[in-house]
């Protein structure tokens, strides 16, 4: 401290002050995970920022090369750790788009539907987590209630709580469970009312609004040149979903409202995940309306494990199918895919290149929170860093994501 | 996946008739092989030619073809929201990779471009700001290469590496911390 101090000493009239280089992160509860940010200051102002990242690279894309694609789908789990089941998701689509088939209704059915519900696990985080940077810890409280019943659910269909690994190229793992559909209508039925609870803790809060409307506003054109996508993008008035865009799964028999706003803020990029969680409940309660009986996995023996396990132990031909699954995978075309969905986060996109083998030649991970968390650099009017806390917390970047 | 109407291909090959080749269409994405020093000028003409209003750079990646020769390619993947087409271009590129850089007409490349840098070390010429993102300043090597040890290398740090020609480690406590 005496350093700085020194560096204020007055000299005539005005203070002559230095800038200051501060250190934030990687250990600091408001960088969401381990982002380190050499700040230079002037006073409260920042001047500039450089973000460090990569604590928590794991090499995904180089570990991808090596394993099979059924191995790969745990993965993708731990990319953006709040909704497993939609990078489950992005990844299976893009296998399948090589190999050229589909997976059965219901299971497409099965998957959005656990793809939403990540989406409601990923918003109401940041639902709770920007009003906790700014100091408000009550609402992550809260949503932390609700994210309990959420990983219920998913306990309920695939026995894991966080890394769900459900998808398989050509289906899902299981079935639905007995009881399940019963549970979800509850929660279809509770969680609107806790929607508004967050609501009105939050938007007539007047600290949380001063802190948030007005602030690190993006214009669109800077918004789709620093290549923000999802609910980042629709805050700055883009209108601009791949859900309706390029519809994938059953997302074009669903009916749904792509949520904007225009102001492009901090409040903006809030309000917009807090709506979107609205859509999502309407998008559950359809695929639970619409989804129908069938097969839950693609009838091909050469990529999909036996449906009935029983008959692993007591017939030699499934027998050798699901070693040979397990053991060698399943050969993928040669070719070259790139498959986008629309994840909580924003685009998450898999280009995977096949050569043919059972394993992807190459695979990258276009992940949306690395390019959204780039955007801190392109936010001009946050000057205070208690202002880029909060621009930080409402462009919602997921570390494990970054830094894949 | 159905794109409608779809992307015109004629007046781009117009255009760059001679330098780019048209490589069809893959899985719903029109894909064209650019010379690297094309590169800039095509990536500019898609995003501001008023008919394809290619304005969001969706990704950059960086693959190495080992062994065949050219070795490195650096892959961009484009979309244009007003008429929401997806295309890839393709860029092979030598040994050393050396490819000039797009931050000028998306600010976006920045991060692409310097993962692309750090992971395959293709070296993009004009960048603002080409630094090692993942790896730590000061790191050997470029991880995500073909003939790069799965496990890295054998060191104090790193028991389960692979043995092989170790890169000249800076000593940890001693390197520049940026």
């Amino acid at each position: 401290m005496t350093e700085v101090t020194e560096l204020m000493r007055p000299e005539g009239e005005a203070l002559n002050t230095k800038e200051v280089l501060l250190n934030l992160g990687p250990q600091h509860p408001s960088t969401h995970g381990v982002l380190r940010l050499v700040l230079e200051l002037d006073g409260e102002y920042v001047e500039r920022v450089d973000p460090h990242i990569g604590y928590l690279h794991r090499g995904t894309e180089k570990l991808a090369e090596s394993f099979t694609y059924t191995q790969i789908f745990p993965l993708t789990d731990r990319l953006d750790y709040l909704c497993p089941p939609s990078n489950n998701l992005a990844f299976a689509l893009a296998v399948e788009k090589l190999l050229e088939i589909e997976a059965p209704i219901r299971a497409q059915y099965i998957r959005v539907l656990m793809a939403e519900l990540a989406r409601i696990s990923g918003h109401l985080l940041i639902t709770g987590a920007l009003p906790m940077d700014l100091g408000a810890m009550t609402a992550l409280l809260y949503v932390m209630r609700e994210r309990e019943m959420i990983m219920d659910l998913l306990e309920m269909i695939t026995g894991a709580r966080m890394h769900t690994s459900f998808c398989r190229v050509g289906g899902v793992r299981e079935d639905l469970p007995d009881g399940f559909l019963p549970k979800i209508r509850e929660f279809c039925d509770i969680f609107p009312s806790r929607i508004r609870d967050y609501e009105r803790l939050l938007e007539d809060n007047r600290v949380f609004l001063n802190r948030t409307e007005g602030i690190g506003v993006i214009s669109p054109e800077d918004a789709i040149d620093l290549g923000l996508s999802g609910p980042n993008l629709r805050a700055s008035g883009v209108d601009w979903d791949i859900r309706r865009d390029e519809p994938y799964e059953v997302y074009d028999r669903l009916d749904f409202k792509v949520i904007t706003r225009d102001e492009g803020d901090c409040y903006a990029r809030w309000r917009c995940r807090v709506d979107e969680m609205r859509e999502s409940i309407r998008i559950i309660e359809q695929c639970i309306a619409q989804m129908p009986e069938g097969p839950f996995q693609i009838d091909m023996p050469t990529i999909a494990f036996p449906v009935d396990k029983e008959r692993v132990h007591c017939s030699m031909e499934a027998l050798i199918q699901h070693f040979d699954l397990s053991a060698y995978g399943f050969n993928v075309p040669a070719g070259e895919v790139y498959s986008a969905i629309e994840a909580p986060k924003g685009e998450l996109g898999f280009y995977i290149i096949s050569d043919g083998s059972p394993k992807p030649f190459r695979m990258k991970v276009r992940a949306p929170s690395f390019v959204n968390l780039q955007a801190l650099f392109g936010v001009t009017n946050a000057r205070y860093l208690a202002d880029m806390i909060a621009v930080l917390g409402s462009l919602d970047p997921v570390m494990a994501e970054v830094d894949k | 996946m159905s794109v409608e109407p779809s992307l015109n291909r004629a007046p781009i090959m117009e255009r760059f008739r001679q330098a780019i080749e048209d490589l069809g269409t893959a899985h719903g994405i029109e894909v064209f092989a650019v010379p690297p020093e094309k590169i800039v000028e095509f990536c500019r003409f898609l995003k501001e030619d008023p008919a394809l209003k290619f304005n969001f750079l969706s990704d950059i990646c960086g693959v190495d073809h080992y062994p065949e020769t050219p070795r490195y390619e650096a892959v961009y993947h484009l979309y244009s929201l007003p008429n929401k087409w997806r295309i890839r271009i393709k860029c092979r590129l030598g040994d050393p990779p050396e490819v000039p850089s797009v931050t000028g007409v998306w600010r976006t490349a920045n991060w692409h471009e310097r993962e692309a840098w750090d992971m395959y070390g293709i070296r993009f010429t004009g960048h603002p700001d080409l630094r090692r993102i993942y790896m730590w300043e000061g790191f050997e090597g470029f991880p995500q290469r073909k003939d790069f040890p799965l496990r890295g290398y054998k060191d104090k740090l790193n028991p389960f590496g692979a043995e092989g020609p170790p890169p000249t480690q800076p000593d940890l406590a001693t390197r520049d911390i940026p």
